[in-house]
C-alpha cells in the first residue's frame, strides 16, 4: 500500500501534471508498489513516444495538412447564425483572414452571454436594444441652416423617437458631449437649436457640421451595429454584428466570462495572447470543422503558436511571421526580395545560414530530419 | 419626360417613353426605319437608348402580336416554294433583328405553344438557344448543360478534314484524318454546314463492358485490328520556315549549304539532305538534329575591323533542323517572298500517326477518354454473330456524368447502321426513342441495344449481356506522340546552369517549391540535396575578403582571390551555381556579400 499522490512526486519532471491528475483519479489507495512502478513506466513510455522526435520538420506538415484540404473548401460560404440578415463569413475566406492576422475583419460577431435574471429572458429585448449603436443618423428629421442668424435647426423624427424610447434631452447631451465648439438648446417644439459658441460665427463651419451631425454617437455601444437576442439551450443571449469587447464587458448585464467575439484584435487587447491564441485555435478549427474536413488540432496549434510567439498577434505573411525571420535570405525568399537584400546591404546583416530555406538556395543539406545531427569524433584515444 | 440617348450619347427627351419605343419599333417594321436599329426603354434609368453602331451582335426573333406569332403558315408554303424569301420576312416585319438592349424589353417564347398575350417575340428555331457546334452534339437535349459544353468543345479540337485543299497549304501544326465518315447518327447542323465536305470523325462499333481493368478512369481500349484497317489513323503536318533577313549595313541572310568555315558548323552527316540550293529534297526522311534548311548570317556584332574583310569565316551558321524529338518525311517545299520582299522558305514535314497507347478518342457527349490498351484482334469480346467492337467503352464512365444523349446515340447508331439510314438526332425534335427501339427490333436485335458477348480470351459467354451499338468517335488532336519526353541528362541554360525548360529544348521535369517541401517533410535532407545538385558547382571563396574567386589558367589553375590575388587563403567550397549567380547580382547592387568559411566539422 502506496500514498499514490506521494509516490507520483517523483514524476512530476518527467510527465504533465494533467496527465498525473488523471492517473490520481483513476488509481485507488491499495495498490502495490511494485504495480504502480509499472503503470507509471508504461504511461511515460507512451507519453514520450507520443511526443514529436527531435528534427521532425512539424511546420511543414503541418502546413501540408493544413493546406491539402483547404483546396478542397468551397469557397464563400456563409453560416446564417439563427435567422436571417445575420450572416458571417466562414470557409476559405474566413481562413484566409484569420490566418493573416487582419485587424478589420469582414463580420464582425459577438456572442453575448447574460448574468442570471436576463439570461431567463427578463428584458430581454430591452437590453438587446441598449446595446444596440444609435447615431444622429437614426433620428434625424432634417437639418436646417439659417444663415441670417448663424444657427442650425435640427428637426428629430418623433416616431423613431418614440419607436427607440430615447428622450430628447438624451440626444441633446449626448451632441453636447461628443460635438465640441457648438452649444446646442432643446426648443420648446423639441428641435435642436445649434449656435457656434465664441464670436466669430463662421457659416462654413456650420455646414460641415450638418453633414458631420449625421455620425454623432449618441446612445448604445459604439460599433455594435446590430442586435439579435436568441434562445440557445434553455438560455436567453444576444448575438450582435458589429463587436466591440471593451464596452459590452462594462454592461452589468453582461456574463463577461462567456462572452465572446470573433475578432482575435479585441481578445487580445482585453484578454491578453493566450486568449488570443485560444481564440486563433477555435476560429480556424470551427471553419474546418464547419467544411466536414478533419485536421488534427495540433496542426493548427502550431500554427496559432507561431502567430502569437512575439507576444503580439502576427499574421502568416510578409508583415508578420516572416517579417520576424532572422535569416536575411529565407525574408529575401519570400515575395519582396529587393527591401530586404538592400537593407541588409546597409546594416550589414549576417546570416548563420541556420534554417532550410538558405540551405536550399547554397544546395547544402538542410538541418531537418537526417540533415540535423552531427558526429563529435574524439581525435586523440584516451 | 425620358432621356433619349442614341449610341450612349445624349440627344434629347419624349414626353411619353413606352409610347415613343413602340412608334420607332412600328416604323421598323414598316421599313422606314432601318432593321439594324435597335431602341430600348429602361424604366429603372429612366432613359430610352437607341443603338445604331456597328459590332453589335443582332439576333433574329419572329415578331409576335396579340398571342399570335406573325409567321403563318401561308409564309412556311411561300419560302418552301422560293415565292419569298427571307429579306421579304424581314421587309414584312414577320421577323426582325434584336440586339442585347432590346432584348431585356422582349419576352421570348422558346416554342409556338409557350406563346401567350404577354409575349413579344418567338424563337424561329429552339436550336437558336445553342451554338452550331453545340447543336452538332446528337440528342444534346438529353444532357445536363456541362456535358453538352464539354461535348461541344471537344468537337473543335477533333482530328478531320479541315479543308480540301490541305496539299497545298502551309498550316502550322495541323492533323488530317485518314478515312473520315459522316456520322449515321446527326443533326440538322450536319446537312446545314455541310459536314460531309468536311467530316471530323469515324462510325465505330462500341461495346460498353470493362476489359481487364484496362479501360479503368475514362480510359479506352482499342481493336488492334480495327487499328490496322485504318482507324483513327492521320497525318501531322509542320511547317519548317525560314527567311533570309536583311541587317544593316546591306548585310543580309542566305540561304545555302554552309561551308566548313562558317562559325558554328554542324557536322557533314547532318547537312546530308541539302541540295546545292541549301534546301532539302522532298520525300526526305528526317530525324532529329538533320539540317532542313541550310542557312548562314552575318556576324551578330561588327566591329569596324570586321567590315574591310568580310570573310567567310566571320559569317555564322544558322541554320532549321529539326529539335529534339521531332521526325518526319519532307512533304512540300516552297519558295516565295514575304511581305517585306525577302526570301522565304517552307519546307512542310509529314508524319503517319497510327492510334497508339496515350492517344486521345472522344465521343460527341464530352465523354473523352485516352486509349490505354491496343487489344489483338484475337483476344477482343465478340457478339454471337461475331461482331468484334472497335472500342471498348468503361460503363463507369455514365452513371456520374449522366450523359444519356451517350447511350442514345449508341442505341440510335446500331439501328441506323442495321437499317441503312440516317438518325435525326436534333436536339429538341429527334426521332423518338421508341421508334428507334422498334426499328431495331424489327432487324432482330434485342430493343436495348444489348447482346450476348464471349470473352475474346477463353470464349466463355458473359455472364451479363452488354450494350454494343454505333457510334461517331473523333480523334482529338492532342497525340502522345507530340508530348512524350524524358530526360536523364541534357542541355542545361547559359545563365544559371540549370536545366532547360520544356520538351522542345529536351528539357528537365522542375521538382518545384511544394515537392522540395515533401523531401523537408519526410526529415529526407540528404536526397533533398541530391536532387537539387543539377547547378552544383565548385567554386574558390577567399577566406580574407570572402569573395569568389576564380582560377587563372596562366598560373597553373591556382585559385585567385579577386581583391588580393596569390595572398590569400583559397578555399573550395560547393554552392549552387544559382547562389554564385545571387551573390554576382548582390556585387553588382554595391551590396558587399562576404562569405565566412568556417570548418563544417
Amino acid at each position: 500500500m502506496v500514498d499514490v499522490k506521494q509516490a507520483l512526486k517523483e514524476y512530476e519532471d518527467r510527465l504533465p501534471s494533467s496527465i498525473l491528475k488523471e492517473v490520481e483519479e483513476h488509481l485507488s489507495g491499495n495498490i502495490s508498489k511494485d504495480k504502480l512502478k509499472k503503470i507509471m513506466q508504461a504511461i511515460e513510455d507512451e507519453y514520450d513516444s507520443s511526443q514529436a522526435v527531435p528534427g521532425e520538420c512539424v511546420g511543414i506538415v503541418s502546413a501540408e495538412s493544413i493546406g491539402e484540404p483547404g483546396t478542397q473548401m468551397t469557397l464563400n460560404t456563409f453560416h446564417f447564425a439563427g435567422v436571417a440578415e445575420m450572416n458571417v463569413t466562414t470557409g476559405l475566406p474566413r481562413l484566409i483572414e484569420v490566418l493573416d492576422g487582419r485587424k478589420t475583419i469582414s463580420t464582425e460577431m459577438m456572442n453575448i452571454f447574460l448574468v442570471k435574471p436576463y439570461n431567463e429572458g427578463k428584458d430581454i429585448k430591452r437590453v438587446a436594444e441598449s446595446l444596440k449603436e444609435l447615431t444622429m443618423n437614426d433620428f434625424l428629421k432634417e437639418v436646417v441652416v439659417n444663415i441670417s442668424e448663424a444657427n442650425l435647426k435640427v428637426v428629430l423624427d418623433k416616431n423613431k423617437i418614440e419607436l427607440l424610447k430615447i428622450s430628447h434631452s438624451t440626444i441633446t447631451d449626448s451632441l453636447k458631449k461628443n460635438v465640441k465648439g457648438f452649444s446646442f438648446k432643446l426648443e420648446k417644439d423639441d428641435s435642436i437649436t445649434v449656435t457656434q459658441s465664441g464670436k466669430d460665427k463662421d457659416i462654413i463651419q456650420l455646414y460641415k457640421l450638418k453633414e458631420k451631425l449625421k455620425n454623432v454617437f449618441i446612445h448604445g455601444v459604439k460599433g455594435i451595429t446590430q442586435v439579435l437576442p436568441v434562445k440557445k439551450d434553455n438560455e436567453y443571449m444576444i448575438v450582435t454584428a458589429g463587436s466591440n469587447l471593451k464596452e459590452v464587458l462594462k454592461q452589468d448585464f453582461v456574463d463577461g466570462k462567456r462572452t465572446y467575439t470573433n475578432n482575435i484584435h479585441e481578445i487580445e487587447k482585453e484578454f491578453g495572447i493566450e486568449a488570443a491564441r485560444q481564440l486563433i485555435i477555435n476560429e480556424l478549427m470551427k471553419v474546418i470543422e464547419e467544411q466536414g474536413l478533419n485536421v488534427d488540432i495540433r496542426h493548427i496549434m502550431i500554427v496559432a503558436d507561431a502567430m502569437c510567439m512575439s507576444g503580439k498577434i502576427m499574421g502568416i505573411n510578409r508583415y508578420g511571421i516572416v517579417k520576424e525571420k532572422p535569416s536575411v535570405l529565407a525574408r529575401a525568399s519570400f515575395e519582396t526580395p529587393i527591401r530586404h537584400v538592400i537593407n541588409a546591404g546597409l546594416t550589414g546583416e549576417s546570416d548563420p545560414l541556420n534554417s532550410v530555406i538558405e540551405n536550399v538556395m547554397l544546395n547544402q543539406p538542410v538541418p531537418i530530419g537526417t540533415g540535423l545531427p552531427g558526429l563529435i569524433v574524439r581525435t586523440k584515444p584516451k | 419626360m425620358t432621356d433619349v440617348f442614341m449610341d450612349n450619347k445624349y440627344i434629347g427627351t419624349v414626353k411619353n417613353a413606352k409610347d415613343f419605343v413602340d412608334q420607332v419599333v412600328s416604323e421598323r417594321r414598316m421599313g422606314r426605319v432601318s432593321d439594324s436599329v435597335n431602341i430600348a426603354y429602361s424604366q429603372e434609368e429612366e432613359k430610352v437608348l437607341i443603338e445604331t453602331s456597328r459590332g453589335r451582335s443582332t439576333r433574329p426573333l419572329i415578331v409576335v402580336k396579340e398571342g399570335k406569332p406573325l409567321l403563318t403558315e401561308k409564309h412556311i408554303q411561300q419560302l418552301e416554294k422560293k415565292e419569298i424569301s427571307w429579306s421579304d420576312l424581314l421587309k414584312q416585319g414577320v421577323i426582325e433583328y434584336l440586339d442585347a438592349t432590346e432584348e431585356e424589353n422582349a419576352l421570348v417564347a422558346f416554342t409556338e405553344e409557350d406563346v401567350t398575350s404577354d409575349h413579344t417575340h418567338m424563337e424561329i428555331s429552339s436550336l437558336d438557344l445553342l451554338g452550331l457546334i453545340t447543336t452538332m452534339v446528337p440528342f444534346g437535349n438529353y444532357n445536363q448543360g456541362v456535358r453538352l459544353n464539354q461535348g461541344a468543345k471537344n468537337q473543335k479540337q477533333a482530328v478531320g478534314f479541315y479543308a480540301a485543299n490541305f496539299l497545298v497549304r502551309m498550316d502550322m501544326d495541323v492533323s488530317v484524318l485518314h478515312y473520315p465518315h459522316y456520322p449515321i447518327v446527326q443533326s440538322v447542323a450536319h446537312s446545314v454546314s455541310d459536314y460531309d465536305k468536311h467530316p471530323s470523325g469515324q462510325n465505330v462499333i462500341v461495346a460498353v463492358l470493362t476489359y481487364k481493368g484496362y479501360n479503368m478512369d475514362d480510359a479506352i481500349i482499342i481493336n488492334k485490328g480495327s487499328v490496322d484497317r485504318g482507324l483513327g489513323r492521320s497525318t501531322y503536318f509542320r511547317p519548317v520556315v525560314s527567311e533570309e533577313l536583311r541587317y544593316s549595313g546591306g548585310l543580309m541572310d542566305e540561304v545555302t549549304m554552309p561551308d566548313k568555315e562558317v562559325r558554328g558548323y554542324r557536322s557533314e552527316h547532318e547537312y546530308r539532305f541539302l541540295e546545292e540550293d541549301g534546301i532539302i529534297y522532298p520525300e526526305a526522311g528526317v530525324k532529329e538534329g538533320d539540317v532542313v534548311i541550310g542557312k548562314v548570317s552575318p556576324p551578330r556584332f561588327l566591329s569596324s575591323m570586321d567590315e574591310y574583310s568580310l570573310a567567310s569565316d566571320s559569317r555564322r551558321e544558322s541554320s532549321m533542323a529539326l529539335k529534339h524529338g521531332e521526325k518526319g518525311i519532307v512533304d512540300f517545299v516552297t519558295l516565295t517572298e514575304n511581305e517585306e520582299g525577302n526570301k522565304l522558305v517552307q519546307v512542310r514535314l509529314r508524319e503517319q500517326r497510327i492510334p497508339e497507347i496515350g492517344d486521345k478518342f472522344t465521343s460527341r457527349h464530352g465523354q473523352k477518354g485516352v486509349i490505354s490498351l491496343v487489344v489483338p484482334e484475337e483476344d477482343v469480346p465478340f457478339t454471337s454473330t461475331g461482331l468484334k467492337p472497335d472500342i471498348l467503352f468503361n460503363p463507369h464512365g455514365i452513371p456520374t456524368r449522366m450523359t444519356v444523349s451517350h447511350m442514345m446515340e449508341l442505341l440510335a447508331g446500331k439501328t441506323g447502321s442495321l437499317t441503312g439510314r440516317y438518325i435525326d438526332a436534333t436536339m429538341f425534335e429527334s426521332e423518338e426513342e421508341s421508334d428507334i427501339r422498334k426499328d431495331l427490333l424489327e432487324m432482330g436485335f434485342r430493343d436495348d441495344g444489348s447482346e450476348t458477348m464471349y470473352n475474346g480470351i477463353t470464349g466463355e459467354k458473359y455472364d451479363v449481356r452488354i450494350f454494343v451499338g454505333n457510334m461517331y468517335y473523333l480523334k482529338l488532336k492532342h497525340m502522345v506522340a507530340n508530348k512524350l519526353h524524358s530526360r536523364a541528362r541534357g542541355p542545361i541554360q547559359l545563365l544559371t546552369r540549370q536545366p532547360t525548360e520544356g520538351r522542345a529544348k529536351e528539357g528537365g521535369l522542375r521538382l518545384g517549391e511544394m515537392e522540395k517541401d515533401t523531401f523537408v517533410a519526410h526529415g529526407a535532407s540528404l536526397t533533398l540535396k541530391e536532387r537539387f545538385d543539377s547547378d552544383q558547382v565548385v567554386v574558390p571563396v577567399c577566406e580574407k575578403s570572402g569573395l569568389v574567386g576564380y582560377y587563372d589558367a596562366r598560373k597553373n589553375n591556382k585559385p585567385m582571390s579577386p581583391v588580393y590575388g596569390e595572398d590569400s587563403e583559397m578555399s573550395d567550397i560547393e554552392v549552387s551555381y544559382a547562389f554564385k549567380l545571387l551573390l554576382d547580382e548582390f556585387k553588382s547592387l554595391g551590396i558587399y556579400p562576404k562569405i565566412k568559411l568556417k570548418s563544417k566539422f
